[in-house]
This record gives structure tokens, sequence and C-alpha cells, in this order.
């Protein structure tokens, strides 16, 4: 053979190239949905060994498969759908990761280079359209640059505030001929994520914290994404100091630990939320203060000096005006802080902080009060039995987004960071049961559970046939009260009773499992769910439980939007506290 | 208050339009923008004059910084800084204002760069102070057409410590 006809035969295909790519980064799973543009792209997969890949039902889907993949692995996950509607199906679950900060892929088809423009057949400008939903985003103009931009999209999408990347493919990419040839260096000049945080701030925080009379940690997603929940466990047990969290910062403290205070907000707990309003330091990690968080932003730890430690710099003094902003990765700030505080040896003051915790223990005594009584199953007793029966299997759950996702929070008590996996920053229905897919796929050995609402599980329902395609044991509790609950419970507290459009119905989930070939079960009494929720388990396939409930319990404790954390309205008869 | 803030970027293609949708996504004002290649032609300056409280124009500034393309942002103090605006503006003249035209012209340094039986072209460059005065007066004269640059400017070299940078 002459040498170039040898070179000849070793050239691949763009999407041979992007394969490997792929496999340069790490990838072994995929999520994702053939299409027109992407087509060579499966014919490159058909005889793929080193990929596995994953037909979802909808784009959609794929994309938040990614991202509970992303979150319960810390692996980034990647999606890949066609040019058009397939990508632009897909935009709501990166604007969904971009929201929550996980490190996501998401390849799009394009058309060819030389059709973009002309309207041609599925073409949508999808790098102008994510541009505002994606961390940064990609047009592949040259197939020499592929194994650049593949290799940027990983390394953007994993470091810094992490978060999702889209690449677009054009077609004729795809089937050009090139050779694969490595990228050794990634070269950003302007992007330069800060992970350590300045010492001269970070003495100044641990003074202040160790000084401070009645300090509160709040732990938020951004302790999930850097793995700092050891420090940050260890540094709220060395300096005596209770710890709230945000819903992204579940478990990042165990649920049961001494200073554990739970979730603050708009549904967090009556004590987290009177001991972040009557704050003097309040050490924020991680969180970037959203309103459900805050609650009315002027009273919010008014009286407080402000911490804040993100690595965003971003989120700091966006919202909430800081004091000390700390700019870098939660490990490493906190790591830094607990070194110091033990070579330096500061001093805590036990006698002040003593009457703080007392303070706390008797907002803890006013708890939120019992549930509505009725004949029907209560909600709340659904998900306190589901975690008795699963909590020594310490299961991934995932949620909608709803009344089942607050309740859950609530009640579900997280001992480990990445084990909630819900739809935080933009609260999307629907987000659940795909997340929950991707979750199990990357954590196979581990029991996961959807907790859906009866309004959320329509909207990608679709996907219990993937489920069944590849046997992924999700089981989904589906707490059905025959109403979008928590807008219900706006209508009726603010709008007069006027559900107006909230009443919604329901297949016979039961049936809609079987006809899938999944597993089906009603529950209607309380003593039947245990037996149920064992029976889901053993099964290890997709399962469906229809949890037929009370459909007027409300979510308590309830701060309105726009009012202070300390607001709190703890039942129906509007106390407020 | 308006602000001028100077961006340096790579010079690739959309980096423009991730410049000002982020504005407009952000509901940020935008008075002018200027973009154009610098000495290198891997970068690009852009300048811009936006307005807002200093909370407002820190999160314009970090925001900037955390695109990808992104360099390096300036806020550029006004003391600090040399700030230029060009315009061409098309003035009628007729036999009684053509002296009149020619005058201003005059005393704001501004050139006629075209003539003809109705109108003169004026090109003029100028900080934001003088340009507002010139087109005034022009403005009783009858405007026919006007276009601005949008405001370009330099930090002074002696001054680059005085420059609040991100």
């Amino acid at each position: 053979m002459t040498q170039q006809t040898e070179e000849k035969v070793n050239l691949m295909t763009g999407a041979q190239i992007f394969l490997e790519c792929l496999k340069d980064a790490g990838v072994d799973e995929i999520f994702g949905y053939p299409g027109g543009k992407i087509i060579s792209i499966y014919e490159a997969l058909y005889n793929c060994d080193f990929i596995k890949h994953y037909l979802v039902r909808h784009e959609q889907a794929a994309v938040h498969a990614a991202e509970g993949y992303a979150r319960v692995t810390g692996k980034p996950g990647v999606a890949l759908v066609t040019s058009g509607p397939g990508a632009c199906n897909a935009i709501t679950g990166i604007a969904n990761a971009y929201y929550d900060g996980y490190p996501i892929v998401v390849f799009t088809g394009q058309v060819d280079l030389n059709q973009i423009g002309n309207d041609a057949f599925q073409e949508a400008d999808i790098v102008g359209i994510t541009r505002s939903c994606c961390k940064h985003n990609y047009l592949v103009s040259d197939l020499r640059d592929l194994p650049r931009i593949v290799k940027e999209a990983f390394h953007i999408a994993t470091t810094g505030k992490p978060g999702p990347v889209v690449v677009d493919l054009p077609g004729n990419i795809l089937t050009e001929k090139g050779k694969y040839v490595p990228v050794e260096k990634i070269k950003l000049p302007g992007y330069n994520p800060t992970y350590n945080g300045h010492p001269r701030q970070i003495s100044k925080a641990l003074q202040m914290l160790c000084n401070a009379e009645r300090p509160v940690i709040l732990s938020g997603g951004g302790v999930v994404m850097s793995g700092a929940h050891k420090e940050i466990t260890e540094l709220a047990n060395t300096l005596g100091i209770p710890v709230t969290n945000t819903l992204m910062g579940m478990g990042t403290y165990p649920a049961d630990g001494e200073m554990s205070l739970g979730m603050l907000g708009m549904h967090g707990n009556y004590w987290a939320n009177h001991a972040v309003s009557n704050c003097d330091v309040l050490f924020a990690v991680g969180t970037r203060f959203n309103d459900r968080i805050t609650g009315c932003l002027k009273r919010f730890a008014k009286d407080a000096q402000i911490i804040h430690v993100d690595i965003d710099p971003c989120s700091i003094s966006k919202n909430v005006s800081v004091d000390i902003p700390i700019v870098g990765d939660a490990k490493n700030v906190l790591d830094a802080m607990l070194k110091e505080f033990y070579e330096k040896e500061y001093e805590i003051n036990s006698d002040v902080k003593h009457a703080w915790f007392a303070q706390i223990q008797e907002w803890k005594q006013k708890r939120a009060l019992p549930a509505v009584s009725s004949e029907k199953l209560n909600p709340l007793t659904v998900i306190k039995e589901i975690y008795n029966c699963t909590k020594d299997l310490d299961p991934i759950i995932a949620t909608e987004v709803g009344q089942h996702q607050m309740w859950t929070a609530q009640l579900y008590k997280f001992n480990h960071p990445r084990q909630l996996v819900t739809s935080g920053g933009l609260g999307t229905m629907g987000f659940g049961f795909p997340a929950a897919m991707g979750a199990s796929i990357g954590l196979k050995d581990k029991v996961v559970i959807n907790i859906a609402g009866d309004g959320s599980i329509q909207m990608n329902i679709q996907e219990l046939a993937t489920c069944v395609q590849y046997n992924i044991p999700v089981i989904v509790a589906i707490i059905n009260n025959g109403y979008l609950g928590m807008v219900r419970q706006w209508q009726e507290k603010l709008f007069n009773k006027h559900y107006s459009e909230t009443k919604i119905t329901s297949p016979d989930y039961v049936k809609v499992a079987e006809a899938y070939g999944a597993l089906g079960f009603r529950v209607e009494k309380a003593e039947d769910i245990a037996p149920t929720m064992k029976k889901a388990i053993e099964a290890k396939r997709p399962v469906f439980i229809d949890f037929i409930v009370e459909p007027f319990e409300m979510v308590y404790p309830w701060v309105l939007a726009g009012k202070p954390l300390h607001n709190v309205l703890l039942s129906n008869d509007g106390i407020e506290c | 208050m308006n602000h001028t803030i100077s961006v340096l970027v790579r010079n690739e293609a959309g980096v423009l339009s991730r410049i000002s949708s982020l504005f407009s996504g952000r509901g940020y004002n935008i008075e002018s923008l200027t973009v154009a290649p610098t000495i290198e032609n891997e970068f690009s300056r852009v300048t811009i004059v936006t307005s807002g409280d200093d909370k407002v124009i820190e999160q314009i500034m970090k925001q900037l910084n955390r695109l990808i393309p992104t360099i390096k942002v300036m806020a550029l103090q006004p003391q600090d800084s040399i700030e230029r605006e060009l315009i061409l503006c098309k003035v009628c003249a007729k036999d009684e204002t053509r002296s009149e035209i020619l005058r201003i012209a005059e005393i704001f340094n501004a050139k006629i760069i075209d003539v003809t039986h109705k109108t003169y072209t004026l090109q003029a460059i100028g900080d934001n102070r003088q340009i507002r005065s010139l087109i005034e007066l022009l403005r009783q004269l009858g405007i026919r057409e006007l276009v601005r640059s949008g405001k370009v400017a330099i930090s002074r070299e002696n001054s680059f410590n005085h420059i609040k940078s991100l």
C-alpha cells in the first residue's frame, strides 16, 4: 500500500471522531434520540463498543436523565439530540441544569453549514436560543475544531460553577472525513475560576464566626457540588453552629445531626426561618440567595453580618449585600478555615451559644400543626412511611415539582448529599421521572424512588417505556390528589378558593404501568404503604404506585411570597407567627 | 449615572451577541456599544456605555466577566480615561447659512467632508459634551441625517492603577 492510500484508510468520519472525543472525555453512557441530522452519529454508534446509548422517548427527558446522572455520580451527563425540534425539546432540560448548576454536555444536530440561515428542514438557531440558559455553547464550523470544542465543553461544564454546555454539530461536519488528533491542552485565557478563597477574608470570617453570639450556617447546592459536606459538618460541630440548608443543599449536613435545623425558606422549618431572621452572623456557603430562600429581601437576616462563600463571583452581593465575600470553592475555603481554627486556637464563647440553642429549642417546640384529618390517606403519612420503609437502604429520592416535592423535602430525612434529586431553580414539572431514570443508570445498585404528583408525572410519563426497555428499576410513588396541588394551595389562600384549571384528571396508573410492561399498584390505606413499598423494591423493575390521597392537604409551614421569613403560616387557620 | 465599561474579548463568532443578549436578558440598559478588533486580530475591544447604581454596575461587570470569551473587564473612570465619539452629520446648506455652518465647524474642529447644492456633511470627533453642543447648534440650522459611532474610550496610561478592574 502506498503511503497515501494508507492515510486514506485511517481517515474517520466526523461522527466517528466525535465518539473518540467522548471516549477521551471518559463518557461511557449517553442519553439520546436519533434524527436526520445526527443519523451519522447513530451509524457510528452501531458498532461502537465503548458507549452505551439509552434511547429515551422525548428529548427533554434525555437532558433531564443526563442531569440526574450527573447529580448522583458527580460525573458530567451527556445528551444527544437531533436538530430543530429535537434541540428545541432539549431546552427545558438545559435551562434546568443551568439554574441548579449541574454539569451536562448536550450535543445537538444542526443542518449542514451551507444550509444554516436558509430555513432548512428541521433548522433552529440553537446557539442563539440557548445562549441565555447555558454556561457556554458552540457551533462546530470546522471538523478540525471538533476535538478541541468537545474537550473545552467538558472542561467548562465541570469546572468553576458547573453548568450545561451545548455543542451544535452540523450534519456535513459529521459525514466529512478527517483524522482524529486528540487535544492535549485547553487554552481558554478568559476562563479561570477562583478555587482558593482569599486568606485574609477567611481569617476575618473565622474570627466573626467565633465571636458570634447567634450564628447560623446556610448550606447550599455549592456544598454538594464541591463535595464539602464533611467540612461543613466538621465546622458546624466544632464551632457549635446550627446549620440550615437550601433545597439544593439537602443532606450536606445530616438531617439527624445535632446541629441540624433542616430546610430554610418558603416551606422551610419554622425554627430555621426564625433562627435566620434572628441570627447575628449568617455564614452562607454555595447558595445564590434565591427568593424562595430569602423571602422579603429587605428583612432577610436584617441584623446579621453575612459571610458568603461562592465560586461564582456573580452570586455574591447579587440579591443580599454581603459583609465578608469569599470567592472560592466551598471545600477549599472550609478546609482553610478548619486548618486555621486548629492551628491558631481560636476561642469560642460557649456560654452565649448555649442561650442561642435554648432559644432555637423553644422555637422547635412550636411545630407545624397536625395534618388535615380525613378518611382518605394523608400525603404526609405516605411520605413518612416511604421514609420508614427505605431509610436503611439509603436510596436516591427524586421528586417532581409541587406539594409532594416540599413534603418530601420536609419529611424525608436526607443524611447524605446527592441523595435528593429535585429541580430547584427552574422548578420543572416532569423533571423527576427522567432524572430518576438517569440516576438509576448512574448508580445501578441503588434503590431509586421518584416521588411524583399526579400533575407532574403526566409531563414525562412516556419515559416508562424507556425504563421498561432497559429494565431501569425506578419506583414512581404518585401522590395522587386530583389537583395541581401547589397552585390549588395558592388559589385557596390567595384567590378565594377559585380553583381555576387546577383540578386534573389522571389515567388509571396501574393500567398505564401494565400497558407499558411495568408493575402497577394502588394504595388507599395507610397500612398498605409498607407492604407495597416492599413489593416494589423487591421487584427490581420499573414500578408505578398510585397513592390516592386527601386532595385538600396543604404544605405548611408556609411563608407567602414576598413576606419576611419569620412570617410563617402554620395552619389553615392562618396563624401567623 | 452613565458608566463606561471596556471589555476585552476573544474575537470569535457570536461574541457581540453574547454581550448584548446578556444585557437584554438581565434587564440592563445599553446607551451605546462599539466593537472592533484590537491590535491583535485575535481579540476585540468592546466599549459599552450603560447606566445604573453601583450595585448594578458591579453585577454587569461580574456578569460580563463570567462569559467564557471575556478576557478582561474594566470600568473606566471619566477622570482617568479619554473618551471620544465620532459623528457624521448632513446639514441643510442654504446661501444664508453656509458661512454659519463653516464657523461652527471651525469652532468644533469639525471637517466638512462632503458638499452638495443643498447640504454640507460634517465629520466631528469629541467627547460627549462637545458632541451634544455641536448637534444642538446644527439642529437649529436643519439636520438632514445624523449618525453617531457610540463612545470609544481608553484609559490614561499613567493612571492604570486607578482603573477598577475585575
